[in-house]
């Protein structure tokens, strides 16, 4: 189970280093969305007995980070009429090598940290690390409103994946819970991009800054 | 009972969503906060029922309840409880001026907003707690968003962002809370109970990084600096009203979520780790506030600073700690709240007496808009903690708990920064209320048509009376109550 669970997170750290390297936007979301769902099949393989509810959250998951919230952005950035991010802060190579940086130093930081005995050989929390900061760096290096919610996303994959070692102390109705949070919040904040590419005429969070002292 | 705090709000709020007059639908917010107010009331008095008869008050409730309230909460529900139904009256009044757009989402949001409020205080699950606050920053987003300008589509942008963000940051915490029991190899769980029943043995690495990421987070949604950025935008781009309750319930259910990790910590006997931040945080909100009040312009972002500072406040007296300074902590989430509503829903007025927030136009407030005028110069008074008014006495027991800790210090680094703010806000504060208005003095103006009515005036001085009557004299049930939660907090029953 522990290499099925391993190889399955190999590939989710891949998809945050191509996440960091595209500029096409529909890629991006197509990248995150994947790995949304790739995650959301983790409880299956994470624990020996099955229950009902595990499958049902498996279920739920998989159709919301890898349908649904998709289907929401592709949306907006069908109204919003953009395909690339220009010009991030940092260019696209640039953020590849510190996306390949931040993972090394989360393998490191891993071997560090005080794990239970049961943990010690699943990648669950080195990967955890580094898709929170893969996450962060979309975050902070791209300025197009769409592209900064993609890196929320990541973030969110990021301690998901720390929520597998916990599974037995998160009752259905919390994961049913932050799910829906993350659902609602998605879609929130894809109505304010609307608003912001309809006022400003651009999705470049930039423009927004007429706020200061 | 517990149940009837979440779900009735909510059933107003879908009867709200079906409703299709315009005019009528206001008049939903206080009937949801009567209900609520007397359900709380209900729940309150049982407590202290139950409480009088066993002689153990702070003995935390049956652990298998989802919802059920711990005394630290019961002051919470009480705070936010009171807060709404004053707000509700108020908003029927503000919506009367604003008929030209639909306020459909508005009254919906703001029920639910009530309803995800009561679930946060009242939530006896981390998890839970967790997604609650989530939902509460969800809810508000449109309630910024009300006035449909570039500057608040702006504002509720980063209020979103940045508010996800810290609020990840929190779930992250919640998880390495509940991974530093299952290290050492107990059951891991999110209940608060089974936490502070485990928290001696908790693993302490994973503990304090816990403690780290949901001061970070929930202090996030409080508006503690360095994560307060999104404070005056929001605010200040906010209807008055929604400004009183973010203010006033946000903030002090983020609280309420720090307070429970302090006090898993404080059982841990984690003590001197967590009081080491809290303090930092503390002084640091504070000492933000007072350099950006300092001739600040605009009074809606003022009083966004002035809730940096409350909040900075309300950590730095649980950094503290003590029976004297957590009372005065726990008092103060009632007495600023309250006053905020003061502050909030005056300046609302004056807002709309001016067309303009900025004091290059809004000045003789007293003369124009004489109630809210001479009620924002009150409020400004109690916030900044002039006798005879709540914030007086409850900023006096935080200083005093730090005296009588030994940190003298911290105490006066305290009172130095109460004064900055307290010279910072009066000088915006008596530029904006006396002097003479623009008509008088021929400066260019914008004028509008609004004065004081019955609806947008009358909760405000309610909420003055509150503020006063905190100040010369808490009531017998109020007292039991702050003192349970006190007893609670140092684990004493």
């Amino acid at each position: 189970m522990t290499s099925a669970l391993n190889a399955i997170l190999v590939i989710v750290l891949v998809m945050n280093l191509f996440a960091l390297g595209t500029s096409r936007i529909q890629a991006a979301i197509r990248i995150v969305a994947g790995q949304g769902a790739l995650l959301g099949v983790l409880p299956l393989l994470a624990h020996e007995h099955l229950h009902l509810a595990q499958i049902f959250i498996a279920v739920v998951t998989v159709a919301i980070k890898g349908l649904v919230i998709p289907a929401i952005m592709m949306r907006a950035l069908r109204d919003a009429q953009i395909k690339r991010e220009v010009e991030p802060l940092i260019g696209l190579l640039p953020s590849i090598l510190l996306g390949a940086m931040a993972t090394v130093f989360a393998i490191l930081l891993a071997g560090q940290l005080p794990l239970a005995p049961q943990h010690a050989g699943a990648l669950l929390v080195p990967a955890s690390v580094a898709t929170v900061l893969a996450g962060f760096i979309l975050l902070t290096t791209r300025f197009k409103a769409l592209n900064q919610v993609l890196g929320y996303l990541v973030l969110e994959n990021g301690i998901f994946i720390f929520g597998m070692l916990l599974l037995e102390a998160m009752p259905l109705v919390v994961e049913m819970g932050v799910l829906l949070d993350l659902v609602v919040g998605i879609f929130v904040i894809c109505i304010i991009v609307n608003h912001i590419n309809r006022a400003f005429a651009s999705l470049d969070t930039r423009r927004l800054v007429s706020l200061k002292e | 009972m517990v149940w009837g705090l979440v779900l009735f709000p909510l059933a107003v709020a879908a009867i709200a969503a079906a409703l299709p007059s315009n005019r009528l639908r206001p008049w939903l917010l206080p009937v949801a906060g009567v209900g609520h107010a007397a359900l709380s009331a209900c729940v309150l008095a049982r407590s202290l029922a139950v409480a009088a008869r066993e002689a153990v008050g702070a003995r935390p409730p049956e652990s298998d309840a989802w919802l059920a309230l711990d005394p630290p909460g019961r002051i919470v529900l009480l705070q936010i409880s009171v807060l709404f139904l004053l707000c509700s009256f108020y908003t029927v009044g503000y919506l009367q001026y604003r008929q030209e757009r639909s306020n459909r989402v508005f009254c919906v949001c703001m029920l639910t907003f009530l309803s995800v409020m009561s679930l946060v205080i009242s939530s006896r699950q981390l998890g839970v707690m967790w997604v609650a606050i989530e939902f509460s920053t969800l809810v508000t987003a449109p309630l910024i968003f009300y006035n449909h300008t570039q500057r608040s589509i702006e504002a509720t942008w980063k209020y979103l962002l940045v508010g996800s963000v810290g609020i990840a940051m929190a779930l992250l915490g919640t998880f390495f809370l509940a991974y530093s029991s299952l290290h050492v190899g107990l059951e891991s769980t999110l209940s608060y109970e089974e936490l502070l029943r485990q928290a001696p043995q908790l693993s302490k690495p994973w503990l304090h990084a816990a403690f780290v990421l949901l001061l970070v987070g929930y202090g996030t949604k409080m508006g503690l600096a360095p994560m307060h950025t999104w404070k005056p935008d929001a605010y200040g781009e906010a209807p008055g009203v929604v400004g009183a309750m973010l203010a006033g319930g946000v903030t002090n259910c983020a609280f309420l979520a720090v307070l429970r990790v302090y006090h898993i910590c404080s059982a841990a006997g984690e003590n001197a780790y967590t009081s080491r931040l809290l303090l930092l945080m503390g002084l640091l909100s504070m000492a933000t506030a007072g350099l950006f009040m300092v001739g600040q312009r605009d009074i809606k972002r003022m009083l966004a600073y002035s809730s940096v500072e409350h909040m900075g406040i309300l950590v730095l007296g649980l950094g503290i700690g003590g029976a004297t300074a957590l009372f005065g902590t726990l008092f103060h989430v009632l007495t600023n709240g309250m006053t905020k509503g003061v502050l909030f829903l005056s300046v609302g007025n004056i807002h709309r007496a001016f067309a303009s927030k900025s004091t290059d136009q809004v000045s003789g407030a007293m003369r124009r808009v004489p109630l809210s005028g001479a009620l924002f110069l009150a409020g400004f008074l109690a916030i900044t903690g002039s006798p005879p008014f709540g914030p007086f006495i409850s900023e006096f027991s935080i200083l005093n708990g730090a005296f009588n800790a030994g940190r003298f210090v911290i105490g006066g680094a305290f009172l130095l920064l109460l004064l900055i703010v307290f010279i910072g806000m009066g000088a915006t504060v008596l530029h904006a209320a006396q002097g003479r208005p623009p008509e008088e003095t021929g400066a260019p103006e914008t004028r509008s048509a609004y004065r004081d009515g019955f609806l947008t005036g009358a909760p405000i001085v309610v909420f003055m009376l509150l503020v006063l009557m905190l100040g010369l004299y808490i009531p017998a049930p109020l007292n039991a109550l702050l003192h349970d939660a006190v007893r609670f907090l140092e684990g004493k029953p």
